[in-house]
């Protein structure tokens, strides 16, 4: 209005105020309800109202037919494909049912299963510390979750006294990736966090250093890197040194990750104002002080996006294994087709496995939503 | 006292001996660009000293010289009794007398208010925890926000902030404080509560530079200002005589413009 006169102002919904005497009211306009939503949403304009139908329609003509394949006409028990097809029409999932240990445990010995399963509990207890800051003893727990590799390493190769010996070419399934998932997702954070330091030092003999190891590692594809893991690294090596074919990959697998885990801190660690810097230096902090007080927690905030994201791309890269002959679920799968009696029944595993795949890198993505809304501090100026 | 005398009118460091800040002929480049030209300057413990002077003048880069966030090439800088060298632990003790308040806050914004103040005396003062927020809470009442403790810095308005920072720095005891345009980021309204925090400071008798063009205040609270122009100190004087009756036409042109916007 640009009525500057002292006269009463003018309608407000039939109403006269005088100058300061105006109420708030309520907008006119819809904000809420499902109506409002729907019209918002679905239709709120032709190009809209058309990709509408064309959703609804792919909804209709995927969905109620992937549900009976995988639901309704699906047989979950039997002994072979033949039980299978005599009481279904859709998936065999007693397929899946019985290889399951196999899908789980690889080929780790039967007797000593048990500490896969303890493993797995221990990890379970390791992210519910990591991951959850209302824990009680929290700040042991967390001692404990760095501790937890070593433990679950032990626990799971065994040193032949107190623990039977297993050797790591019988890992293999979920097992496998998880061993290789969370290693490399647990080590490779810290690398990256160091080497994008070395990086964004003022060092410059450090900072060579950095950027010769990211770029080399970032110029090669991780399939290269597994195959110098299970063949050229011999060449390396003293000769004579016995050196693990899954230890070789979980220090492949973390290198590679830490060094794209290190330029996305890298963009991170270039969004803090100078004036962060100024004020930790003016305050006297040291500089690891100052980086680990100041200037990290906000720089890893800004990266969690794509730190998470890396996370799920190593954690699905390490079905390459099976280019070296181990075995993930996708390998084990694989293996499983061959037998005469289930007869090739690729849908139902191939569904099974991107199930495992999608419900880990799912919730990675969703915990990774809540830690960035958790970490708002309202400070987005 | 007009106008500084030139360079190399030797400067008697004998009688400043008990000096908290000496700036002895000092020199700053940046690249190739002389930013700072023979600077000197003493500071007697519990002086208050206004810095004022045209934008790109160099007034941020000398105090900024003083706690070593800029490095200087030629001259020297003794703080405290400390002298200023590349010698890190020198650096260290420097920065623990001397805190700083800066014209955009940089309060942390990942910490609420509390840590913000916490943060130096728990980890380079290595106080206890309890009793760096025992402290803190005593300097935010000082400051008049003690009911913000528990806020994010990007909660509070421009004056609070700067006022945490001002706590924030205070709560390292430093024996020096220095200003750098601590008002300039300010809406109108809000320069008064930060202005009174200062003033505050002052009469506890704390040695204090601080670069702003805030007249009222220099005339309050300063034992002199200072002039700067292209790197160099111009003229140096009782605040009242200094705005008043300026010596050089330089200062008086820049006195003239600040007047009359
Ligand atoms: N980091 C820097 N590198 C190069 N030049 C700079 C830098 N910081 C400031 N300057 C220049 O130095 C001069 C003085 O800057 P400054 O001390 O910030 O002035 P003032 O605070 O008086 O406005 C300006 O011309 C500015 O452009
Ligand atoms: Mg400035």
């Amino acid at each position: 209005m640009t009525d500057t006169t002292a006269t009463p102002s003018a309608t407000s919904g039939g109403q006269t105020y005088e100058p300061g005497t105006h109420p708030d009211l309520p907008s006119p306009v819809r904000t809420e309800g499902p109506i409002f939503w729907i019209q918002k949403n679905l239709l709120s304009s032709p190009l809209n109202v058309v990709l509408t139908v064309l959703g609804g329609l792919l909804i209709f003509f995927t969905i109620p037919p992937f549900l009976d394949w995988a639901i309704f006409d699906a047989a979950f028990t039997g002994e072979s494909r033949k039980d299978c097809e005599a009481v279904a029409s859709g998936a065999c999932w007693a397929f899946i049912d019985e290889r399951l240990h196999l899908f789980v445990y690889g080929f780790y010995p039967v007797d000593e299963r048990w500490r896969v399963n303890l493993s797995f509990l221990l990890l379970a207890i390791a992210l519910y510390f990591v991951l959850y800051d209302g824990a009680p003893y929290r700040k042991y727990g967390l001692w404990y979750a760095v501790a937890f590799p070593f433990i679950a390493g032990w626990l799971l190769v065994g040193d032949g006294a107190i623990v039977k010996s297993v050797t790591t070419d019988q890992f293999g399934g979920i097992m496998l990736t998880l061993v290789i998932g969370v290693t490399g997702i647990a080590f490779s954070l810290p690398l990256g966090i160091l080497l994008a330091l070395g990086r964004y030092s003022n060092l410059p003999a450090v900072k060579l250093l950095c950027v010769c190891f990211i770029e080399a590692i970032r110029g090669v594809p991780l399939i290269t890197l597994l195959f110098v893991a299970s063949t050229m690294l011999n060449y390396f090596l003293p000769p004579g040194t016995q050196f693990d074919l899954v230890l070789r990959v979980l220090i492949m697998v973390t290198l590679f990750s830490s060094a794209y885990i290190a330029e996305v801190i890298r963009g991170g660690l270039q969004a803090i104002p100078k004036g962060q810097f100024e004020a930790g230096d003016s305050l006297g902090l040291k500089y690891w002080s100052s980086m680990r007080l100041v200037v990290l927690p906000q720089a890893l905030k800004i990266s969690i996006p794509g730190i998470v994201n890396t996370f799920i791309g190593l954690f699905k890269d390490t079905t390459l294994v099976i280019v070296i002959g181990l075995l993930d679920p996708l390998g084990i799968g694989r293996a499983s087709l061959a037998d005469i009696k289930w007869g090739g029944l690729a849908e139902e595993m191939y569904v099974f496995i991107a199930i495992f795949f999608f419900i880990c890198c799912f919730s990675m993505s969703r915990y990774s939503l809540y830690l960035e809304k958790k970490l708002h501090t309202g400070h987005k100026r | 006292m007009a106008a500084v005398e030139a360079e190399g009118a030797g400067v008697d460091t004998a009688d400043q001996e008990d000096d908290i800040i000496k700036l002895i002929n000092m020199h700053k480049w940046y690249g190739q660009f002389h930013v700072l030209k023979n600077i000197n300057l003493f500071v007697r413990p519990g002086e208050r000293i206004v810095i004022c002077g045209p934008s790109g003048s160099g007034k941020s880069t000398l105090i900024r010289c003083i706690n070593r966030l800029e490095e200087h090439q030629q001259g020297e800088i003794i703080v405290n009794g400390v002298e200023l060298t590349n010698d890190l632990k020198n650096i260290d003790a420097i920065r623990r007398e001397v805190g700083m308040v800066f014209q955009h806050f940089n309060l942390f914004p990942h910490l609420t208010v509390l840590q913000n103040l916490t943060l130096g005396p728990i980890w380079v003062r290595q106080v206890p925890k309890r009793e760096a927020e025992e402290t803190a809470m005593q300097y935010l009442e000082r400051v008049k926000i003690p009911e913000q403790a528990a806020k994010y810095p990007g909660q509070l308005s421009g004056g609070q902030q700067q006022r945490v920072a001002i706590a924030r720095s205070l709560c390292m005891n430093p024996k020096i404080m220095l200003f750098d345009e601590p008002t300039s980021a300010l809406d109108p309204e809000m320069i008064k509560e930060v202005l009174d925090v200062m003033v505050g400071l002052a009469e506890t008798g704390m040695t204090m530079l601080c670069v702003t063009h805030e007249m009222g205040f220099a005339k309050t609270v300063a034992n002199r200002v200072i002039f700067m122009d292209m790197g160099e100190i111009i003229e140096e004087n009782d605040p009242f005589e200094f705005f008043d009756n300026p010596q050089s036409d330089r200062t008086k042109l820049f006195l003239s413009q600040i007047l009359h916007h």
